[in-house]
């Protein structure tokens, strides 16, 4: 057996492609974050109550109409994203005044709402979500044994990532969108509809949650308190990132997965924990974050 | 007296009235979890109140002073008020610990590494079982005697040492915030650059109160693990920092009254409607948006702002 | 003027905030008696436990004819959530409030707290769905009967069978808190007894974790004969579909379920769980007397079939009764008298037969190897099993000397 630093290759390997599975949810869910966050400066505590809603959504859509996986990926998003366009006219444009803090506790508070009820309705364990046919079968990777499922999830989150960085870094309906944001009384004088284009990057930002949720339904199983176990780590890290930084978002979404991996091999105790290390050491040397633009 | 308003005096006055009739009118143990969450809610209200910072990892020195606590008695047989001065003593030293690293941190960092630091505690608290006993918590922690004469196992002479302590909690903070050292402290919370102008060290001021809020934590942490004969993990997590950023937020923040009115309210939700489940946890989320949306001021503020006068 | 405006406002305030706290409520007369079931309603262990152990008692009262022979029995439920301090509360909320009897309770760490709230309040606690044998070992005392089976049952019987049929390097992935340790703990010894080894142990956090792919790889890619699964519930069942998932049985690698309940063969499916071995004390299908019963039951649980556990409750409640009968309600308030009036009686109800209940505490029966069939072989619904071996009750469980129980006269 090949070893490296103790440990068998082998095992190592298996973890951090793993651990690229994890980061994928990691940087698919900070993305959205860090998108909500830099254009619309609120935190969006419920990040992790979309996520798990699009997961039930996903659920939703098999077991009472019938409808599969493959399109659950496209309708999840659009009716979270829908909910989410609502949110945002009806709830969150009347905080933008307040303290940036309040948001934090208005969208606490919504993550709330959403666990309590889908934990009244399926129990605080939740239901389980099979991967659709095509992607079922069981990968032989010589070292170990994959879910072919599991390696469409790092490819869709590649996809999605990179397109959506790529759409708001470099296009020019990015451009709007950074603009509109940035200097919204110049814009509007434009003839945009300031207000309309925050709500639809909410409403965009809140449909990626939902999206990572459709993909997370066969893998971590569908249940009320998937949200919270994973906002910690998600804003975690944005705030690593740093706060306005897409690019930076998903570059650390990935590579905490993967540090997670490396812990899963050698100090298993800590892979829960090390995220939060890494945060606190990062902030302390760079306040603003890895990538942050203050 | 005490830098009581009117009002206050009188708001002092039922409120000793409350706390001398309630264990024969309900059941002991829920008013007693009632003051322990208060006096935590105290100490968050100094924090969010007087320096207008929040901290969403206050559990951590709720918890580590339970545990603490409930080691310290179970284990080496200590008489209840060593534990108890052991587990405030504790929240505080770690109070002071991860205060000097945030408190230079803006706002949302702030409120974002506690979060990350109250994490790292959870996760401690999860690995080190010979401490804190894991998943299991600590079990079967014994109420023995006060000072080693005076017997707890009744419920009414617990009742009265939680007194005691939530009382003398209650006038101390009351008492700092209007001492000299409280009114640097306000000037800092009104204009930060003015008071820097005029020499204070700021960060100093800061610090200590953090100090404060999670001595306090430690100290309702400790009376509640022995007053319940357990502790457990629950006390360290995100739920309970939620929780009492909610009680000091729908109390109102910086009122003197708030954080007891909103321990009350939650805590005697969860016993009230506890055959409902999880809706507790829907209507906890229902009435933290409302209170940011409309009631911001909370209960307390309110009452406070409609009779003109502090509360 | 002002002030007694003030103090009106405050009062009332103060008063409407406190009328939602729980008054003291008295304790009726007669022959009436209050009997808690305190189970996990929403959780992992919702199937084994849950409104299934509720539509048991409520069987037992109607089989024992309880309203016939005068008494007033009262049940009510209430949710631990897998947490030991809602359970340690309920539980000292309920015997404060006079409950005479509080059954049930899946989960370990919240068992043991109860029986320290048990002994505390001198009330009775029957424990029937919880697996630690400590509860008859270092944590046993006069309030605490523990009904069903426990883990040194598993650790023998199933442990022990895999360890025969050559799975003789084990793995285990462990639920990290009172159970799943102690069964992992007893498997170990069982199989390093055999001449086995124990190449590989991760605990993780319950009851949170869902994704177990991390531990399986782990467990994979230290090459064990058996993955050794020391959790129970809902766990159990993510933990072996998981397995399918990561080519685990494709290996060659053998799964030891080492507690498993029926409904989580229900839940994994035959297609996936046919081949286990798993140990339980009690099947529905196994004679007319267990047919009759569950026929009797189904009506008030029709999605899920009477587990051991749940079979436990009911025959707890039936013997209750019946010891209640012979020393009276007043006399029955003391934990203590109730349960030694319980182990001066033999058993006997339709689900367990004819048992006894020996000195520590620990109810004494029989228990079943069963292998799981394959799904050609299932003729009826929950139609699961094959009887492998019968083990007698003296071996089922650990020799009362050996456990350590202080109410035993050394």
């Amino acid at each position: 057996m090949v070893m490296i630093l103790g440990k068998p290759a082998v095992a190592l390997f298996a973890q951090l492609l793993l651990g690229i599975v994890h980061g994928s949810f990691y940087a698919m869910l900070s993305m959205g974050l860090a998108i909500i966050f830099g254009l619309l400066r609120i935190i969006n505590f419920a990040h992790g109550a979309m996520f798990m809603v699009g997961a039930f959504v996903t659920y939703g859509l098999l077991n009472i109409f019938g409808i599969g996986f493959w399109w659950a990926l496209l309708l999840a998003p659009l009716i979270v994203g829908a909910a989410g366009y609502g949110l945002e006219r009806l709830v969150i444009q009347r905080i933008y005044k307040l303290d940036v803090l309040y948001g934090l506790l208005l969208t606490f508070g919504l993550a709330q709402i959403a666990a309590g009820v889908m934990t009244n309705y399926f129990g605080s364990d939740g239901v389980s979500y099979d991967p659709p046919d095509a992607l079922s079968a069981v990968l032989k990777l010589g070292f170990m044994y994959m879910p072919a499922y599991d390696a469409f999830v790092v490819f869709a989150a590649i996809i999605v990532c990179g397109g959506t960085w790529f759409a708001i870094e470099k296009t020019s309906l990015g451009a709007l969108l950074r603009a509109a944001t940035e200097t919204p009384a110049l814009v509007q004088s434009f003839g945009v509809n300031v207000p309309q284009v925050i709500a639809l990057t909410f409403a965009g930002g809140v449909a990626l949650a939902a999206l990572a949720g459709v993909l997370a339904a066969p893998v971590y199983s569908v249940n009320p308190g998937m949200g919270d176990d994973i906002i910690n780590i998600v804003f975690a890290v944005v705030v690593i990132g740093g706060m306005g930084s897409i690019g930076g978002a998903i570059l650390t979404g990935f590579g905490l997965g993967i540090i997670e991996g490396f812990t899963d091999v050698y100090y298993p105790p800590g892979s829960a924990v090390v995220v939060f290390v890494v945060m606190a050491v990062v902030l302390l040397a760079r306040p603003n974050g890895l990538f942050g633009k203050a | 007296m005490f830098g009581f308003s009117r009002a206050q005096l009188y708001g002092f006055v039922i409120l000793l009235v409350i706390i001398i009739a309630a264990p024969f009118i309900f059941y002991p143990i829920v008013v007693m979890q009632v003051m322990c969450f208060a006096l935590f809610a105290m100490g968050a209200n100094l924090l969010m109140g007087s320096v207008g910072l929040l901290s969403l990892g206050q559990a951590a020195y709720f918890g580590l002073g339970g545990y603490v606590c409930g080691y310290l008695v179970q284990s080496s047989g200590v008489t209840p008020e060593v534990g108890i001065v052991a587990g405030g003593a504790a929240g505080a030293a770690l109070g002071a610990v991860f205060g000097w690293l945030v408190i230079r941190r803006q706002a949302i960092y702030f409120a974002m590494i506690t979060l990350a630091l109250a994490q790292i505690v959870y996760f401690f608290a999860v690995e080190n079982t010979d401490f804190t006993g894991g998943e299991n918590g600590i079990q079967g922690i014994p109420r023995s005697a006060l000072f080693g004469h005076l017997s707890l196992n009744n419920d009414l002479s617990m009742y009265m040492l939680v007194a005691v302590i939530f009382i003398a909690g209650f006038l101390l903070v009351h008492r700092i915030v209007h001492s000299p050292f409280g009114q640097v402290v306000k000037a800092i919370r009104e204009n930060e650059p003015r008071a820097i102008s005029l020499g204070y060290k700021v960060e100093h001021y800061k610090w200590i109160i953090f100090i404060l809020a999670a001595g306090l934590a430690g100290v309702a942490g400790a009376t509640k693990a022995m007053v319940m004969g357990i502790e457990t993990l629950t006390d360290v997590g995100t739920t309970a920092s939620g929780l009492v950023v909610l009680m000091v937020l729908l109390g109102g923040i910086g009122t003197i009254y708030g954080p007891i009115i909103g321990a009350l309210i939650i805590v005697g939700m969860q016993y009230g409607l506890s055959q409902y489940g999880a809706w507790v946890t829907v209507i906890r989320g229902a009435i933290f948006m409302l209170c940011v949306l409309v009631f911001r001021r909370g209960v307390i503020g309110e009452l406070a702002y409609r009779l003109k006068t502090p509360l | 003027m002002k002030v007694t405006r003030r103090k009106l406002v405050g009062s009332a305030a103060v008063a409407s905030a406190a009328a939602t706290l729980p008054a003291v409520p008295a304790r009726a007369a007669g022959k009436s008696l209050t009997i808690g079931i305190c189970s996990d309603f929403s959780g992992p262990y919702s199937n084994t436990g849950g409104n299934t152990s509720v539509a048991c008692v409520q069987q037992a009262l109607e089989d024992w004819g309880a309203a016939a022979k005068g008494y007033d029995v009262t049940v009510i439920k209430g949710d631990h959530q897998n947490k030991p301090d809602i359970g340690a509360g309920l539980a000292r909320q309920w015997f404060d409030s006079g409950v005479d009897l509080l059954i049930d309770v899946p989960n370990s760490a919240v068992a043991l707290a109860i029986a320290g709230v048990a002994k505390e309040k001198d009330k009775l606690f029957i424990n029937s769905n919880a697996a630690t044998s400590k509860l008859t070992g270092s944590a046993c005392n006069a309030q605490t009967i523990h009904w069903t089976y426990d883990t040194y049952m598993l650790a023998h019987s199933t442990g022990g069978a895999m360890v025969a049929a050559g799975g003789k390097s084990w793995f285990f992935i462990t639920a990290n808190y009172a159970f799943g340790q102690l069964l992992r703990d007893q498997t170990s010894t069982v199989v390093k007894a055999a001449g086995g080894t124990v190449v590989g142990d991760v605990d993780y956090p319950f009851p949170q974790t869902t994704d177990f792919s991390s531990f399986l790889v782990q467990a994979q890619s230290s090459g064990a004969q058996v993955l050794g699964l020391a959790n129970a519930g809902k766990d159990t069942v993510n933990s072996i579909k998981q397995a399918h998932q990561f080519g685990i049985t494709q290996s060659g690698m053998k799964i030891a379920g080492l507690l498993i309940f029926i409904p989580d063969i229900h839940g994994l499916g035959l297609d996936i769980a046919q081949g286990l071995i798993l140990t339980e004390s009690f099947y529905w299908n196994m004679n007319d007397r267990t047919r009759a019963f569950t026929k009797r039951v189904l009506p008030k649980t029709p999605e899920n079939y009477p587990a051991m556990g749940h079979a436990g409750c009911y025959s707890g409640v039936t013997h209750f009764m019946k010891a209640v009968d012979v020393i009276g309600v007043d006399a029955a308030s003391s934990g203590a008298a109730i349960a030694a009036q319980m182990k001066k009686m033999p058993t006997s109800d339709d689900a367990f037969g004819e048992c006894t209940i020996r000195e520590d505490g620990r109810f004494m029966c029989p228990s079943y190897l069963f292998r799981v069939k394959k799904p050609g072989e299932s003729s009826i619904p929950w139609d699961y099993y094959d009887l492998l071996h019968t083990t007698s009750a003296e071996d089922t469980f650990a020799p009362m000397a050996t456990e350590g129980c202080p109410l035993v006269k050394a």
